[in-house]
């Protein structure tokens, strides 16, 4: 068993290291994108409305693998060849984007129309207006949903492995492949990811109630 | 003394979808004269007042700032850009009823948020003339509080204060007591009143009759999107001759006797 460990410990880390970052990389990517698409909803003219809608639909209706596998396989025949690593990113990037700008849209909704309308009626901008109140207003009450989904997507980072991304998932097949030791190694990467997200949960937590302070009304 | 508005509406007229919301509204409105829109809910006095500094879109008609047509290149023409209409509400203060603060400000960032982005002032310069506004309404010790942290009434009034720190020329108050606990009116109506005596330009819905009375040098009374009539404060409440307006205060009396 101490073999065992100390040959596959290792690789197991670095797994989980490399799943951290797409996860981290990809969720920042996906939020990014997600925000973009509620802004320019919110913002522009009804054709791209229905296109970005009709992205949302295709996307959210679509698995991540066959996403995955059209982007990094498919995608080479237009053109767009990519490294794994790029590749599991910009997949993980587009796959949570439309979940983001669904909770990004909702978010803003949730913004009392009153007060958009009083920085209107003192003569502020559109975009002053976004920056100033739409996006600090919205992007609290955004949060709790944002971090839930980011826990959900720290579990879709296994689906990389089948583009050969070296992430958590990959090192345990590898080990398992080696080994026939799958219980061991699927109860390691279990560990690794409950570990991750209780991290994450708790992080969010403390950040929520931190940013929410003021905004509670004392009774 | 301020610098204030004339308000000219003439023959405005608004609907939703089917609904005739504003018929034929016309009202004068002179410098420093404050006007008080009375009448039932759902007559159509928060939609004039909004119509004013076009937060609502009037179909047709028009209403005049200082000789200024509102919202419209000319009348019956295509809208204003936005960027000149943001310039005519920057002389056109707006409280709500129910406040609007943003509630991630304090109140000093509430009223110095204008002054900087609209203004285009320094934050300190800002600052001091925020914390002047708040002085004026009786809130110079709670300018670092959160909306949260202060009652109906205070919220109020560092409402106004946002608004009259940018100002105004003209200030619009649509129900500004209805969501206060009765004990927190007396407050709000105290700063309008002042406000009233420096000689702004004020259009008040209410149903303050009281304020209305003592306060305002013309009421208007609406019902169903018209405007019955408009007259002084005494020929209004005290001797009204329109049936409607006086079903409108006897309903309005009985609620009010105990």
């Amino acid at each position: 068993m101490n073999d065992f460990l100390a040959h596959y410990g290792p690789f197991l880390l670095s797994g989980f290291g490399m799943t951290v970052l797409c996860w981290l990389l990809g969720t920042i990517g996906g939020m990014a994108l997600g925000l973009a698409i509620a802004l320019i909803q919110r913002h522009s003219i009804a054709p791209v409305r229905w296109v970005l809608r009709a992205y949302i639909e295709a996307i959210r209706g679509t698995p991540f693998l066959a996403q995955l596998f059209l982007l990094y396989y498919g995608g080479p025949m237009f053109g767009l060849r990519l490294d794994p690593v790029p590749a599991g990113l910009l997949g993980l990037s587009v796959y949570s984007s439309p979940y983001f700008a669904e909770i990004f849209r909702s978010a803003f909704g949730s913004v009392p129309v009153g007060q958009i309308e009083a920085a209107r009626a003192i003569g502020m901008s559109e975009f002053s207006i976004v920056r100033r109140i739409l996006l600090p207003l919205g992007l609290v009450s955004a949060l709790p949903a944002m971090v839930n989904f980011s826990i959900v997507l720290t579990k879709e980072t296994v689906i990389l492995s089948i583009v050969t991304v070296p992430e958590l998932m990959y090192q345990v097949q590898r080990m398992s492949a080696e080994t026939f030791r799958y219980v061991e190694a699927n109860l390691a990467l279990a560990l690794f990811f409950w570990g991750l997200v209780e991290l994450i949960s708790r992080l969010g937590r403390r950040f929520e109630t931190r940013i929410t302070k003021h905004l509670i009304e004392r009774t | 003394m301020v610098r204030a508005s004339s308000v000219e509406i003439r023959k405005v007229n608004k609907f939703y979808g089917p609904f005739h919301a504003l018929k034929d509204i016309d009202m004068s409105i002179e410098p420093g004269k404050v006007t008080c829109l009375i009448g039932p809910s759902g007559s159509g006095k928060s939609t004039l007042l909004r119509c004013v500094n076009f937060l609502e879109e009037y179909n047709s008609g028009e209403i005049l700032i200082d000789g200024e047509l509102i919202g419209y290149e000319t009348a019956g023409g295509k809208k204003m850009s936005s960027r000149r209409l943001r310039e005519m509400r920057r002389t056109i203060g707006m409280v709500f009823q129910q406040f609007n603060l943003w509630p991630h400000m304090t109140a000093l960032q509430n009223v110095a948020e204008g002054l900087i982005r609209v203004r285009g002032m320094a934050r300190a310069e800002a600052e001091t003339r925020a914390a002047d506004a708040l002085e004026k309404v009786g809130l110079g010790d709670r300018m670092g509080n959160h909306p949260s942290r202060l009652s109906g009434g205070q919220q109020q009034r560092v409402a106004i204060a946002r608004a009259i720190a940018m100002e105004p020329r003209l200030m619009l108050f649509d129900e500004p007591t209805s969501a206060l606990d009765p004990e927190l009116v007396g407050e709000v109506l105290t700063v309008m009143k002042a406000l009233a005596a420096e000689g702004m330009t004020m259009v008040v819905v209410t149903h303050e009759m009281g304020f209305a009375a003592h306060v305002a040098d013309q009421v208007a009374f609406m019902e169903q999107g018209e405007l019955v009539a408009v007259d002084a404060p005494a020929n209004i409440l005290h001797h009204p001759e329109d049936p409607r307006i006086q079903s409108f205060l006897r309903t309005y009396h009985e609620r009010n006797s105990f």
